[in-house]
């Protein structure tokens, strides 16, 4: 190498001779197709080292299932006899239990960052970062794998929902339907927690946002009643609110006689593009995590 | 720190790099947190199949450096270039010729050696056919074989440690990182460890490393940069820089109380409370 004429040549024996620099460095050269199919195929590695993970360990799948059982049973039971909410033609029970789906899919998403936190401390985000794998990659691998989880839940309620003589769909296609909008309402809510740890970086901070941001999330949005009695500045937040739509789907396909208040593929829509956007943003702030 | 003394070590360093090719090199790289300078303009090369050593206290910039020759950090200013790719604009093909082991135990407690192996072999882009054979090649010269299915949670430090190179080495890269590798190891652990690097090295990989053990880089080293408050107080081969002081028998932690004007205990310093709670961190979970 010599530094006289600001060029490098290294060689490495077998290897080929590294380029010369003369008129300056030139920016990576990227294929879209390439990067694509490199993207998706890396999207599924991450995926499965997370569904692996949860092999091993999978009580934490049990552990979950109290909190919407307890909605279901105390809360669900109570008001179906109080006849307070208008719920149209299904009954209090069958209106809320897509809700109560939809709330256990946010708490199992919600929590997510803590685990990147977790990952950050032990050195292994830094790790991931230094592989060529691409970031967005990182972070939608993340959230399917969330997904995986939310799926879990969704079992649970089913049987809960059973139970409790909630007039269920079992059409195919629409169980497939609700698959898809529990993966997806998953892999949202953890994105978007995954950049708030970005943001805050300590466990303690995040913890506390965590709490501040579920109560708000839930109740502005009509897992638990309809959109139409909320005061008018409320019904403005319950409408920019992902969580709006992944209800208003899951209600749709969930239950027989139930119906979708914005069309299922609006709801499909707005819940894509929301992730495309936090996915964006999440693989930007990534890598910050380890700075 | 006496500049012409810093001029012959990086004439001596020169001397010793040409000798092979050159396969890092830094020009002038800074970087700043605020206010504060972790990095302060340093500049050196490093030769293919050495084992270079960054040495000097905490806070002196070592694990910064590392992590900005291994694409984490954007610098401030200046450059750097592995394996003649620049790391800020072709990043992702610096990435996909190192290896890196963070300071903290990065391997997933929750999964097997075995799929620790596996899911770095898939994100390294080893072609499935050969995955296996790499896969159970790099368990067995890392001395892990028997243990490649169990959890890595109930693996020692040393074990860990160990799993980690083979992770980082998995895809054969040009040069690896290592950023204070023994560090909370026990001495037995720690001989082997050094005893696989040394292997490895053996088999042309170049390995650049951090250590605030001075015994440990001079005996593992070809060529070492004493770093204090991010800068490079002096740079060469361990022997050159003994006889640098006038005195071939001293050892390193002596060279560097020469160079640096203090000695490694005193000048801990600028040391960053991040840092030190993360390195306790570690040093618990080893127990």
């Amino acid at each position: 190498m010599s530094e006289e004429q600001g060029v490098l040549h290294v060689d490495l024996g077998k290897k080929a001779v590294f380029p010369s620099y003369e008129g300056g460095i030139p920016s990576e050269k990227v294929n879209v197709i390439s990067w694509i199919k490199n993207f998706i195929n890396k999207t599924f590695v991450i995926t499965e080292l997370e569904v692996r993970k949860l092999r091993h360990d999978p009580t934490e799948l049990f552990t979950r299932a109290a909190q919407p059982a307890l909605w279901m049973l105390v809360f669900g039971e109570v008001f179906t006899r109080v006849r307070a909410i208008p719920t149209g033609n299904l009954s209090y029970l069958d209106f809320m239990a897509p809700g109560i789906l939809a709330q256990s899919v946010l708490f199992v998403a919600i929590f997510y960052g803590i685990g990147i936190i977790w990952e950050r401390d032990l050195g292994i985000v830094h790790k991931f970062l230094a592989s060529p794998t691409p970031r967005a990659a990182l972070v939608l691998g993340k959230a399917l794998s969330a997904g995986v989880r939310a799926l879990s839940q969704a079992v649970i309620i089913y049987l809960l929902a059973l139970l409790l003589h909630v007039r269920l769909s079992w059409e195919p296609l629409s169980l497939l339907g609700i698959a898809l909008a529990v993966i997806l309402g998953a892999a949202l809510f953890s994105t978007f927690s995954l950049i708030v740890a970005c943001i805050v970086k300590t466990r303690e901070r995040f913890m506390g946002i965590g709490q501040v941001l579920t109560m708000p999330l839930f109740f502005a949005s009509n897992a638990i009643y309809p959109i139409s009695i909320m005061p008018d500045w409320l019904k403005v937040i319950a409408h920019v609110n992902p969580l709006t739509y992944e209800v208003d789907a899951l209600r749709a396909m969930m239950l027989v006689g139930g119906t979708s208040v914005y069309g299922i593929s609006t709801d499909f829509v707005a819940l894509i593009v929301s992730i495309i956007g936090l996915v964006a943003i999440g693989a930007k702030l990534y890598p910050t995590v380890a700075r | 720190m006496t500049e012409s003394v810093l001029e012959k070590s990086l004439i001596a360093q020169k001397k010793t790099s040409k000798m092979n090719n050159i396969i890092l090199e830094t020009r002038n790289l800074t970087r700043r947190f605020g206010d504060f300078t972790a990095v302060d303009s340093i500049s050196f090369s490093v030769g293919s199949g050495e084992v270079f050593g960054l040495v000097g206290p905490n806070g002196a910039g070592k694990t910064t450096t590392i992590k900005m020759l291994t694409t984490l950090l954007p610098p401030t200013s200046g450059m750097a270039l592995v394996a003649g790719r620049d790391v800020v604009r072709q990043a992702s093909n610096v990435r996909r010729v190192i290896g890196y082991v963070p300071q903290l135990l990065s391997a997933d407690g929750s999964l097997t050696a075995y799929e620790n192996l596996l899911i770095f072999a898939k994100l390294y882009d080893i072609p499935a056919k050969e995955r296996e054979k790499r896969i159970s090649d790099s368990l067995h010269f890392m001395g892990l074989a028997d243990s490649a299915d169990k959890l890595v949670r109930s693996y020692s430090g040393g074990m860990i440690r160990r799993l980690e190179i083979a992770q980082a080495v998995l895809h054969r890269p040009h040069v690896l990182f290592l950023d204070e590798p023994t560090v909370g190891l026990d001495p037995v652990a720690r001989d082997t460890v050094w005893k696989y690097v040394g292997a490895l090295s053996g088999q042309g990989t170049t390995v650049v490393m951090t250590t605030h053990y001075m015994e440990e880089a001079d005996s593992m080293c070809s060529n070492v940069a004493i770093m204090n408050h991010g800068k490079i107080a002096a740079i060469g081969s361990p022997s050159d820089l003994k006889r640098s002081i006038g005195s071939d028998g001293a050892t390193l932690d002596k060279v560097f109380e020469f160079y640096v004007g203090s000695t490694l205990e005193n000048s801990e310093t600028g040391e960053r409370f991040k840092d030190v709670r993360r390195t306790r961190r570690t040093a618990r979970r080893l127990g």
